[in-house]
């Protein structure tokens, strides 16, 4: 569906609390604007972001048309072990997109 | 002849809910207090199609004590809602950054809701030169 760009560091100590950031590429369309045509252009916005950690789901956010084109989000996680670290981002028509990342946690 | 007027006006500027209603719904009507909540929103914003904004609560962040979802509303925006984030212990601190829209000069309030059930709330106004969504409506 579209491009991903996530960020997680690759190793980490125990206890840590690391950054990560996620963005995807898509246009948040709102709904809102008027197209060439004099009819609204509709809309087409990603409705639901969720992260996982080995498979629990650790941060999620819902996102409404104010959010800007290809959406990013910075957030915190603390690494407890090693594993995988899964990000989903939904849109309007249901449809998703996936990322994931490993992490070394010592 | 009101029909003709309804269909003039754009879709959102009859239904959008205000600020202290979108705020009502998200708490369930639970009392909002200030402070514990901290939002960074540039104050003068040249391009109200991304507005980088950062919401930070006081929390330990711990099994019994952490913010459970950081919620972001504005004032003049086609719609009330930005964002909802949920977090929790594993989050280690309560932090998120993302970029907004704005339509126009406005305020932007962000609601944490505690674990305990309190509702804590900071708020801050922009003053957007460019902006965002609708500038073909006008």
């Amino acid at each position: 569906m579209a491009r991903t760009l996530v960020n997680v560091p690759k190793a980490a100590k125990q206890g840590e609390v690391v950054e990560i950031k996620a963005m995807i590429a898509h246009p948040m369309e709102t709904g809102y604007r008027i197209g060439p045509n004099g009819s609204n252009i509709p809309r087409d916005i990603i409705r639901r972001f969720a992260c996982t950690y080995n498979g629990e789901e650790v941060f999620s956010a819902d996102l409404f048309p104010a959010v800007s084109a290809n959406p990013f989000i910075a957030f915190t996680l603390v690494a407890t072990t090693s594993g995988t670290i899964d990000f989903t981002w939904t849109d309007d028509a249901g449809k998703s997109q996936t990322a994931s990342a490993t992490i070394t946690v010592s | 002849m009101t029909g003709l007027l309804a269909i003039s006006l754009p879709r959102w500027a009859v239904a959008r809910p205000s600020l202290d209603q979108a705020i009502r719904t998200f708490t369930g009507g639970a009392n909002v207090l200030d402070g514990r909540v901290r939002l960074d929103l540039p104050p003068l914003v040249e391009n109200g199609n991304a507005v980088g904004i950062t919401v930070a609560a006081e929390s330990p962040m711990t099994e019994d004590d952490h913010v459970r979802r950081i919620a972001v509303f504005n004032e003049r925006n086609p719609e009330a809602n930005v964002a909802v984030f949920q977090l929790g212990p594993r989050s280690g601190r309560a932090i998120v950054s993302t970029r907004i829209r704005l339509a126009t000069s406005q305020v932007v309030v962000a609601v944490a809701e505690m674990s305990d059930g309190s509702f804590w709330s900071s708020r801050a106004s922009a003053i957007v030169t460019l902006a965002a969504c609708i500038e073909d409506l006008s």
